[in-house]
């Protein structure tokens, strides 16, 4: 059993679970309340609660005729305006092979220029969030109150404001290009949340691991590094994957200010081609195509955090 | 001061409390305490809850702050300076009633983490000491798990291996065996009166009398924030002169 390299290790799994206060139901507990007695097969087939409307095979159902509805009212509503579908042509906005060479098209491009918006607001947004988080907690009273401060405005202007703000006010003041004034408008606006977050994960630690880490006579920072931040992070994880996700998708508001993500790189195209169903479709689904996978591996993350054994 | 056994009349002071008055916000949690603690000296506090037995203690490595008197601990008097705190913080270990182990770290790793970063040994001589003392509290064998996996009283020990880890003059404990269930005090009780035979400096806030009767040679009796009572365990035990002391005795003993 390996369980100095397992992520992360089993037993702080179960202490991290005891402190989130999760216990899994007694047995005497279910004996008590009596769990119905329905047998496996009858459970598969027909549900938690034993009605045909709730198995499985009706769900399937449900969701199919509600999928073909939608679609059956996209096509013919785009039959009666007399929308000439397209779908040939969109497969050269992503990408072409001209002589075996494949070449990117704009759509590709703009999503790569997505990601390096992302990526790059995460980081700083992390720093933001990390900085003010411990402003929040700190003992000086004008280090809350500017963290105080910055929170609330960001939290109650719109986005698109801020974006405003920055590309028009910020901007010239310190002479940030577009992509930039991009960049740090959103780590600026999702560095509230990643403060947020930090600092419930900072607080979630038991306050007896910081004084058992002073009685050592560790230092402030040590005490950090060493014992809170360690137990603290793994809570964190599924949340600023979250932020990570909506990072993405207000990412698209940089179209505003006419940098070439996706979102503009759709826009451009459409204003040439006028193809809107089949780009906007076709833009949606690439964003799907990053977000889901992510999501999916934030609940992945939080179930073993949670479970992990 | 109370009278104490001879041979510890004339040993160095090593906690000295003058004067100490402590608030929290308008709840005046301790009121004038004086005391003095001699290198070697083993004191007891006992009281009912709330009495502010932890707080006195917590004073001592300032996890708690006073806002008035002196409280000197090995030449250091605590206060506002961040390097005398951190020189008696080395000084002086600490177990909690809750053992607040890091349950990130294995046991070793608990045990080394002082040791190398305070301390500054490498990682084989904090191995080595952890290993010993390890040993000591009888646990060796649990080195590599995680606290998670050990039961309260083995956790208990190795909180008290991670203190001695870093070689202290003075050991704090606070009700140190309230959280282990009946079959587990006795192995951490057994470890005290072991430390307690090599000479440690203690202060134990506990409820366990027995105990207290036999390694203790100084008890304190608190009561509403002060310090109502002090004295040899044999006459505390048998001829309390205070009322509330009384009282409480007869309480606690009778269980
Ligand atoms: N951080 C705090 N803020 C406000 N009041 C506090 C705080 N810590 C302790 N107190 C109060 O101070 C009093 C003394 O607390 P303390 O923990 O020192 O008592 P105690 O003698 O250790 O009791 P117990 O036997 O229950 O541990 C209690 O009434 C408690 O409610
Ligand atoms: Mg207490």
């Amino acid at each position: 059993m390996n369980l100095r390299y397992s992520w992360p290790p089993s037993a702080w799994g179960k202490a991290l679970r005891e402190r989130a206060g999760a216990t899994a139901p007694q047995a005497s507990e279910i004996a008590r309340t009596g769990a119905p007695r329905v047998s496996v097969r009858t459970a598969a087939t027909l549900g938690r609660s034993g009605r045909w409307w709730n198995a499985p095979w009706f769900d399937t159902i449900q969701f199919l005729v509600l999928c073909g509805a939608l679609l059956g009212l996209i096509v013919s509503g785009a039959m009666s305006m007399g929308y000439s579908w397209q779908w040939y042509r969109v497969p050269q906005f992503v990408f072409r092979v001209v002589d075996g060479e494949l070449i990117w098209g704009p759509l590709a491009a703009g999503l790569a220029v997505t990601l390096e918006i992302t990526a790059c607001s995460v980081v700083l947004a992390l720093a933001i969030g990390l900085v003010t988080a411990f402003l929040r907690l700190s003992d000086s009273l004008a280090g809350r109150a500017v963290s105080r401060v910055y929170l609330e405005a960001v939290r109650n202007t719109p986005l698109l404001i801020q974006m405003y703000l920055f590309y028009f006010v910020l901007g010239p003041i310190i002479g940030l290009d577009r992509f930039w004034v991009g960049v740090s408008c959103l780590a600026v606006f999702e560095g509230a949340f990643a403060c947020e977050v930090i600092r419930a994960g900072i607080l979630s630690v038991p306050r007896g691991q910081g004084e058992a880490g002073d009685s050592i006579g560790l230092g402030r920072a040590q005490v950090y590094r060493h014992v809170i931040l360690p137990q603290a992070v793994p809570l964190m994880l599924p949340p600023l994957t979250g932020l990570m996700v909506s990072l993405i998708k207000n990412s698209a508001i940089v179209s505003v200010i006419a940098v070439l993500d996706l979102t503009t790189a759709g826009r451009d195209i459409v204003a040439e081609t006028f193809m809107s169903f089949e780009i906007w479709m076709t833009v949606a689904a690439i964003y799907l195509g990053i977000t889901v996978p992510l999501s999916v591996f934030m609940s992945y993350v939080e179930r073993r955090v949670r479970t992990c054994d | 001061m109370s009278p104490r056994k001879g041979s510890q009349g004339r040993a160095k002071v090593v906690v000295e409390f003058e004067g100490v008055n402590k608030w929290f916000g308008d709840f005046h949690v301790l009121k004038d305490i004086n005391l003095r603690v001699r290198e070697r000296d083993r004191v007891v506090i006992c009281g009912p809850s709330g009495s502010g037995k932890s707080t006195l203690i917590r004073c001592i490595n300032r996890l708690e702050e006073h806002q008035e008197g002196r409280i000197v601990v090995d030449g250091h008097e605590i206060g506002n300076d961040p390097k005398s705190v951190a020189a008696v913080r080395r000084e002086v270990g600490m177990v909690f009633q809750q053992f607040n182990l890091f349950p990130h770290l294995t046991v070793l790793e608990n045990c080394m983490l002082g040791p190398t970063k305070v301390r500054g040994l490498s990682k084989a001589e904090a191995r080595d000491r952890a290993m010993q003392y390890l040993a000591r509290v009888r646990i060796p064998e649990q080195a590599d798990k995680y606290p998670g996996q050990l039961s309260g009283g083995q956790q208990q020990r190795v909180a008290i291996a991670r203190s001695l880890c870093m070689q202290p003059r003075i050991m704090l404990f606070d009700e140190p065996t309230s959280a282990l269930d009946p079959e587990m005090i006795k192995e951490v009780l057994d470890v005290m009166a072991d430390l307690a035979q090599s000479g440690m400096t203690m202060l134990v806030v506990t409820h366990e009398m027995g105990f207290a009767r036999t390694v203790a040679d100084e008890m304190v009796f608190m009561d509403e924030g002060s310090i109502v009572e002090s004295a040899p365990p044999e006459r505390f035990f048998t001829n309390p002169e205070n009322d509330r002391s009384k009282l409480f005795l007869s309480q606690i003993l009778s269980h």
